[in-house]
């Protein structure tokens, strides 16, 4: 089981959209999948048309009173399934803080449902906490989608500096650039180049496109409803580098 | 999961909510139909709406057993399910729900039957194997089905439960339609709200809960059943008053149709287990012949006697060298000085014997001989009609099994620490004589008396079983080792392995003999002896 992270400070990046579709690629390329949906504000959880509520909220999980495997939802797609959030996720700092090693307390969560699912993909909320510590210490690769600013690339070198001095396991990082906005000539330029010049990013970019945006409408993945839009290749590319750089093992191929 | 939905990876060991499946009272294509009419109509609003139901695939089935129905017996169904290019197999358990599923990728497996150990390896075959043992897995149904699949939707257009409507037409081993069946499988988290579809389901005019197993409505369709074991000796159901000649003539019609049943079987040598009951069909049959021939017209026995103790001798050649192979893992896993692989050219030896054994068997079982003898057997029976004077079969079972039963305690009183082999191999027969016996009355018996009876017989019969066969088998290995130093193809380590065989033969046989005494006094005891003459009592009553 490979623990994909889709992790950033800022918000409006383009997260949940990253994690809900490489999770659906995913599934559709016949792993068996968990969507971690663990960002309060539940979008990911309304993407996939299921209500934001963990029976007991997230101290039940975290102290284990609830079995994750019991707060599990099966989504409308194979393979697909979704640990849904819940709004009391916005405590999962204090709550992980009350309980011993909570940096590692995310791991060993996840660590029973080692022989049911091929890959877990945690939606992650804007912040740097001891759940993003415990983000990391689970994770075997962090998905981070900047948007192409001189700023944000500052912020990934923060963050890679950060996981390097972790103790022990560190995961993986891929950056990649999302909401490209093709206008404007700085995105270009810096999507252009620094995949070329880093191998810390995905060639892979994701534009900022109405499609995208359509999601919440449709309320599925656009890997789902539109494939072979811009967005759906781009996406599916970036599965693609993702796989590899998570060192996911071929699960059985895709039948559809 | 259900058998409709696409399959998970390949070796998957699954956890899944069993389904629940209904049956409709009505045939066509009408059924999605009546389904989206009732959405949001039946039992309040659930569920809100029906998705889906536009197009019906086709899946087509193979269930998978053993010939005596070992996976059924044990609550678990086998099938090879194909949809489209995609072909896999599928275990589930007596509650529906899946216990393993192996997606095939290699090429598509249809040269079914075949054994356990041509499943790839992983969850389902290690599920199988145990319970199938040595047999084969054999086809006993075929199906194709048209399958059109809804999902049943809450208020948030949200899938709960998924329903496969499953128009099945069976065509093997017989031809027949099957109810449309209804499968509704809740995706994983919303069990509560595919209960009340699964109520709303169950109120629609024309639906009922469905009882039989997809492979139980199949056979039905095509008039057969599950869990019939047609290729098993065993005595016939018989009435203490009947005429003892109509009721001898019953069991040996039903140890022929044994014996029938098994034959393609061991032609085609499926697996090793079709010899070895056909064998018990006609080992029953001369012992029937033997004790009970008295009761059938005359020059009956006199005619079939030397025609069934051909085809038994005709049998045992492939038989043993059956129980050689089958043997061959464990003695293998036994050797100490030796390593395995030294007893390579001897099990090469063994199939080349085995093989061409079972040519000469098969000759034999093709021959016109052997074709009179079932053709004449069985008319011969069919016209057996009760004497004048006509004594009960309880009469005749309590008075065989008595005799019987004299002669094995006689046989075993006689024997002594120095007695030879001989006088216990004499007494095995004597036992498996009076066990057949109790067998084939067994109708006519108290079932607990006659299981504890059977019991306390078997516990003699393992020990004389285990003396004999290893003093059997120290003969043959060095039968087999003269034959394989005369055809100049033996290595000298192939040889002390054998060698190192025959040794452990040897101390097998030693142990058996050392635990007879205690058994034999356990079976000349007076509790068993007891039950045994009760069980003549019970049958003269």
């Amino acid at each position: 089981m490979k623990v994909i992270a889709t992790y950033n400070i800022k918000g409006g990046v383009g997260k949940t959209a990253a994690a809900v579709n490489l999770g659906y690629l995913a599934a559709r390329d016949g792993c068996r999948v968990l969507l971690w949906d663990l960002d309060p504000q539940g979008a990911a959880s309304y993407l996939f048309r299921i209500k934001p509520k963990v029976k007991g909220g997230g101290e039940a999980l975290i102290k284990g009173r609830r079995s994750i495997d019991a707060a599990i939802k099966g989504t409308d797609f194979d393979r697909l399934d979704l640990l849904p959030a819940d709004f009391t996720y916005r405590n999962l700092d204090l709550m992980l803080g009350a309980g011993k090693q909570p940096a590692r307390r995310l791991a060993s969560l996840l660590a029973p449902l080692k022989s049911e699912y091929d890959a877990v993909f945690l939606d992650c909320p804007p912040s740097i906490s001891l759940l993003s510590e415990s983000v990391l210490r689970a994770a075997d690769l962090l998905l981070v989608p900047l948007i192409p600013t001189t700023l944000s690339v500052r912020t990934l070198d923060q963050l890679t500096e950060f996981v390097g001095q972790l103790n022990g396991h560190q995961p993986a990082i891929l950056a990649f650039f999302s909401m490209i906005d093709r206008r404007k000539r700085l995105h270009t330029q810096i999507a252009a180049d620094l995949p070329n010049q880093r191998p810390d990013f995905a060639t892979a970019v994701i534009p900022a496109l109405s499609v995208i945006e359509q999601m919440a409408v449709h309320r599925a993945p656009v890997t789902a409803f539109a494939p072979r839009s811009l967005a759906g290749r781009q996406y599916a590319e970036l599965w693609r580098e993702a796989r590899q750089r998570a060192g996911l093992a071929a699960c059985a191929s895709a039948t559809e | 999961m259900s058998v409709y939905e696409t399959p998970p990876p390949s070796s998957a060991l699954v956890m899944t909510i069993p389904a629940r499946e209904f049956v409709l009272d009505r045939t066509g294509s009408a059924v999605p139909q009546l389904l989206l009419s009732a959405s949001g109509t039946v039992n309040g609003s659930s569920p809100a709406a029906w998705s889906g139901g536009n197009h019906a695939r086709s899946i087509r089935r193979i269930w998978l057993d053993t010939f005596d129905w070992r996976l059924y017996r044990a609550g678990l169904t086998l099938e090879q399910v194909s949809r489209g290019g995609d072909v896999s197999l599928l275990l589930t358990g007596r509650d529906g729900a899946v216990l393993a599923d192996e997606r095939l990728t290699g090429p598509v497996r249809s040269a079914w039957p075949a054994l356990v150990a041509a499943l790839p390896a992983g969850p389902l075959r290690e599920r199988v194997e145990p319970v199938a043992g040595v047999r084969a897995l054999c086809p006993v149904a075929r199906a194709v089905s048209k399958v059109t699949e809804l999902g049943a939707l809450n208020g948030d257009q949200k899938t709960i439960a998924r329903l496969a409507v499953d128009q099945m037409s069976v065509t093997f081993p017989g031809r027949g339609t099957v109810p449309p069946r209804l499968t509704l499988t809740p995706v994983r988290g919303y069990q509560a709200q595919a209960d009340r579809v699964c109520r709303a389901l169950g109120d629609l005019p024309g639906i009922s809960t469905g009882q039989d197993s997809a492979l139980e409505a199949a056979l039905a369709a095509a008039g057969h059943r599950a869990g019939n074991r047609p290729g098993k000796a065993g005595g016939a159901p018989l009435r203490p008053s009947e005429p003892a000649a109509t009721a001898v003539a019953a069991i040996l019609t039903s140890l022929l149709d044994a014996l029938e049943a098994n034959l393609r079987g061991t032609i085609r040598d499926i697996d090793t287990e079709f010899l070895h009951d056909l064998r018990i069909a006609v080992r029953w049959t001369r012992s029937a012949l033997k004790l009970c021939g008295r009761a059938l017209p005359d020059g009956l026995v006199g005619q079939y006697r030397p025609e069934f103790r051909w085809l038994g001798e005709l049998t045992t050649p492939t038989r043993d060298l059956d129980v050689y192979l089958l043997r061959f893992p464990a003695m293998s896993a036994g050797l100490v000085g030796a390593a395995a692989s030294d007893l390579a050219p001897f099990a090469d030896y063994l199939a080349v014997a085995r093989a061409s054994a079972h040519r000469r068997l098969v000759r034999g079982l093709r021959s016109a001989r052997f074709s009179r003898l079932v053709t004449g057997w069985r008319a011969d029976l069919a016209d057996v009609r009760a004497p004048r004077r006509k004594p009960a079969v309880a009469e005749l079972a309590a008075g065989t099994i008595a005799a019987a039963d004299r002669r094995a305690l006689r046989a075993g009183q006689l024997i002594t620490a120095s007695s030879p082999a001989e006088s216990l191999h004499d007494l095995r027969k004597r036992c498996k004589e009076l066990r057949y016996l109790v067998e084939m009355f067994g109708s006519l018996h108290d079932r607990a008396q006659h299981w504890q009876a059977i019991r306390e017989l078997r516990a003699l019969q393992d020990c004389l079983g285990d003396f004999q066969d290893a003093s059997l088998q120290q003969a043959e290995i060095r039968a087999f080792a003269g034959q394989m130093l005369a055809d100049r193809r033996v290595p000298a380590e192939t040889l002390l392995a054998m060698g190192e065989i025959a040794a452990g033969l040897a101390r097998r046989q030693r142990k058996a003999r050392g635990e007879f005494d205690a058994r034999f006094a356990d079976f000349a005891g007076a509790a068993s002896q007891a039950r045994l003459l009760g069980l003549s009592g019970s049958a003269a009553a």
